[in-house]
């Protein structure tokens, strides 16, 4: 049985924890593409971003289209960070995915914008991820494309992500059970910013991607068992 | 009868002209303040010791002239309508009732025909019912629905005359003095309104009589489309029963027992007795107020609501042009500049146009909040100007606001800005505006054990803030399937987790998993045989992490073998 360790101090023995940076949400837009469409690592990824919003009086707008919304489900309030507001809109065509999020973009009425598209509809070009950008950094809102199923394209997106799940930490009381999640992000194009690849996890900092020498670092030895 | 014949006010040869032409009657209305619903006690008191002075002539009650309409199946039909707008409409032989919450479990509120002649009767037990008439359809009243249909249909009476009023649960008043003659007389103006009610589909019994007293009671025991005029008045509401006088149950009972059976027996007793017995009580208890309003001694006007406002500004162009694009900017802000002048503002505008060749189209557009603000009214069209079919050219162009609410100005900053969340209602504006009702929403939890029940979703135009003490603190997945994934297991013992499973035609090795987290059905929701779920949050071998349950427990005589499904995934 391993020793019980609290997961907010050392994560991996080993590695330097000042090497670990906390990643916060920038006002520009971003992509993340999930690796599978079997889990909601990328949903994970972008709610532990989303968490510092918390407490904001300005709703989260959260646009799916249609596939999106039967295939990864719905945003569910009780599993989201404590204190976000959400204003939920079920598009039923990519175009209005984006149209959407360019409208929440240029009314000040929201903290932040999340749409998810499914594929590589035709209307997600480098035409329309630019204007989104640009709006994103003229109104200061972040925006955030979540692409499930889709190759990563031309895009003016300032930073796309790549998002798979690794098995999480040991639970600290429960050998048996996961504890939190642990993601690999991969930052494969940036603007302003080397690219990179990362231990991406939820701490109360926010989001904090370390260094870490391989997935399977993390497998605790119980599950390896 | 004597007292009767000495109160009549107006000479016997007088023509019954004065009381069509609109004389003092409207000045008199408008200066009156609103009376309250319960008449002052003092006037009630007032009787004990003799009967109220004679108005003067000029104010005479009796010279108006008042239309009591009933409608007898007004809840029914509204629930017909709707039924038959779901394809569920029963048939009409077949008995239904529409029940509401009484002390001790539903009491039947309204039925339709067939139960009537089953002998289903208003105010009864539903189950004492449903003994009697075990084929009786039983559904819930819309008990508000029918107040606020019964509040537009008083403002659609305004077309006979220009003061109406709500009367009770199922009834509206008319006050028509000055009104007949532009209908063709009293009798031709009843028929009239009948007429129009049954288009609409509702049945009515109306009378019309000089005072509001007299003409509810004909209307509801007196002859079909019954007309009374002053002086006949006594000789017509006489052989009426004394539960026409708008008494309650218990005072009928009790008027009954001392052998006053109608009202006319109540008119010949003394009316120092009454006043000693009944001075004291309120006026739905008190038989003498009630006859005094009868007969016109204690005056009872129509108390007409003022109408709500209208808002609507109209373009009439020199030619007919295809497209309303340019017009509108300066629509919306006469429609701006009216509603801000009456301090109101808009929840639902609507652009109608009226072609040359006679069609007519709209489209309109509603707002979270209440607003005055030109720029985002204009907004709100966007690019579904498109869907108006303009023909050959329209010539005329309406802005109107159907809806508008008091809208007060708040500063909620020093500066002067008013950041109170005006910025996101005029998103959800634009968003429902183009998307639709049902596609925008806001979460709403609700209180309940289930996931999915406690994920409740509202409308966002009803700009509902959850309430975050509401959600447990647990662990639930960040997304909810809408309907749960069944997935093919593999165990090693039944009660717990699975070893290994097949979801999305993908096989995965658990490897690590918490729970279970028992969630009972909810007995006073679910059906009798809904099985208990046991949540796992499970990991499979690549990292998934998953929600599932299992649908029952072996052996718990609810089904066969328990089912497995993927309810959500975590983050």
């Amino acid at each position: 049985m391993p020793p019980v360790q609290d997961p907010s101090d050392s994560l991996f023995p080993g590695a330097d924890q000042a090497m670990d940076h906390v990643h916060a949400l920038e006002p520009t837009l971003s992509e993340c593409f999930a690796t599978s469409t079997l889990d909601a690592a990328v949903i994970g990824f972008v709610c532990a971003q989303l968490a510092a919003l918390a407490g904001d009086p300005r709703p989260v707008l959260w646009v799916q289209d249609r596939i999106s919304r039967r295939e990864a489900g719905r945003p569910y309030l009780a599993g989201l960070p404590r204190g976000l507001k959400l204003l939920h809109v079920m598009a039923n065509r990519p175009v209005d995915v984006l149209w959407a999020m360019e409208e929440a973009l240029y009314s000040s009425g929201v903290c932040a914008v999340l749409g998810e598209v499914w594929g590589d509809p035709p209307a997600l070009d480098f035409t329309a991820t630019k204007r989104l950008a640009l709006r994103a950094e003229a109104r200061a809102v972040p925006a955030l494309l979540v692409r499930r199923a889709a190759t990563p394209n031309l895009s003016a997106a300032r930073q796309r992500w790549r998002i798979a799940a690794l098995p999480a930490l040991p639970e600290p009381y429960d050998n048996r059970a996961p504890g939190a999640p642990l993601w690999q992000a991969e930052l494969f194009r940036a603007r302003g910013r080397a690219p990179g690849s990362w231990v991406a996890r939820q701490d109360h900092r926010g989001l904090v991607l370390s260094h870490a020498t391989a997935p399977d670092t993390a497998m605790p030895a119980a599950a390896r068992a | 009868m004597s007292r009767l014949t000495q109160l009549r006010v107006p000479d016997q040869d007088a023509p019954r002209a004065p009381t069509h032409a609109p004389g003092p009657g409207p000045l008199w209305r408008a200066v009156r303040p609103h009376r309250p619903t319960t008449p002052p006690v003092p006037a009630a008191r007032k009787a004990e010791t003799a009967p109220p002075e004679a108005p003067r002539t000029d104010r005479d009650p009796l010279q108006r002239r008042i239309v009591s309409i009933q409608f007898e199946d007004l809840a029914i039909a509204r629930w017909l309508r709707w039924a038959a707008g779901r394809q569920d409409a029963p048939p009409d032989d077949l008995p239904v009732a529409l029940s509401v919450e009484g002390p001790h479990g539903p009491i039947v509120h309204a039925v339709n025909r067939a139960a009537r002649m089953a002998g289903i009767q208003p105010g009864a037990r539903v189950v004492d019912m449903r003994a009697l008439c075990p084929a009786l359809r039983v559904a819930w009243a819309d008990t508000d629905g029918d107040r606020m249909a019964l509040e537009r249909l008083m403002l659609w009476a305004r077309r006979w005359c220009p003061w109406t009023a709500l009367d009770g649960d199922d009834g509206l008043v008319l006050d028509t003095t000055g009104s007949d003659h532009l209908w063709g007389g009293e009798a031709a103006l009843l028929r009239e309104i009948e007429g129009q009610f049954s288009l609409l589909g509702l049945s009515t019994r109306l009378a019309m009589a000089p005072t509001h007293g007299a003409a509810w009671a004909l209307a509801r025991f007196g002859p079909v489309r019954a007309v009374v005029t002053p002086d006949g008045l006594a000789q017509a509401t006489a052989p009426l029963p004394a539960r026409a006088l708008r008494l309650e149950g218990d005072t009928v009972l009790l008027l009954q027992r001392l052998g006053l059976k109608t009202i006319g027996d109540l008119a010949a007793v003394p009316r120092v007795s009454l006043a000693r017995r009944f001075a004291t009580t309120a006026l739905p208890q008190n038989p003498l107020a009630r006859l005094d309003q009868l007969q016109g001694r204690l005056p009872e006007p129509v108390n007409a609501e003022a109408e709500p406002p209208r808002f609507a500004v109209q373009a009439r162009l020199a030619e007919p042009v295809q497209d309303p694009t340019a017009y509108l900017p300066d629509l919306c802000k006469d429609l701006c500049d009216a509603l801000g002048a009456a301090g109101f503002g808009a929840r639902r505008v609507t652009v109608t146009v009226y072609r040359t060749d006679g069609e007519v189209s709209q489209l309109s557009a509603a707002t979270a909040r209440p607003s005055r603000d030109p720029a985002h009214l204009m907004r709100l069209w966007g690019d579904r100007l498109d869907r108006i079919d303009p023909g050959f050219g329209f010539d005329l162009i309406t802005l109107s606001a159907d809806m508008a609410e008091d809208m007060r100005q708040v500063q909620t900053w020093l500066d002067g800005r008013a950041d109170d969340g005006a910025q996101a209602a005029q998103l959800i504006d634009r968003l429902v505006a183009r998307l639709g009702h049902h596609a925008v929403q806001v979460p709403a939890p609700l209180p309940s054990h289930l996931p999915e029940r406690a994920a409740g979703w509202l409308p966002a135009m009803s700009l509902h803030d959850a309430d975050p003490a509401a959600l447990a603190a647990q662990d639930r997945p960040p997304c909810l399937f809408d309907n749960p994934e069944e997935i093919r297991v593999l165990y090693a013992v039944p009660e717990g987790p699975p070893a290994q499973f097949v979801w999305r035609k993908q096989t995965h090795r658990v490897t690590r998993f918490a729970g279970p987290e028992r969630i009972a059905p909810e007995w006073w929701n679910d059906r009798p045989g809904t099985r208990l779920r046991d949540y796992y949050r499970v990991e499979a071998q690549a990292g998934h992490r998953l929600w599932i349950y299992r649908d029952g427990v072996l052996g718990d005589d609810r089904g066969d073998v328990p089912r497995w499904f993927v309810h959500g995934c975590f983050g």
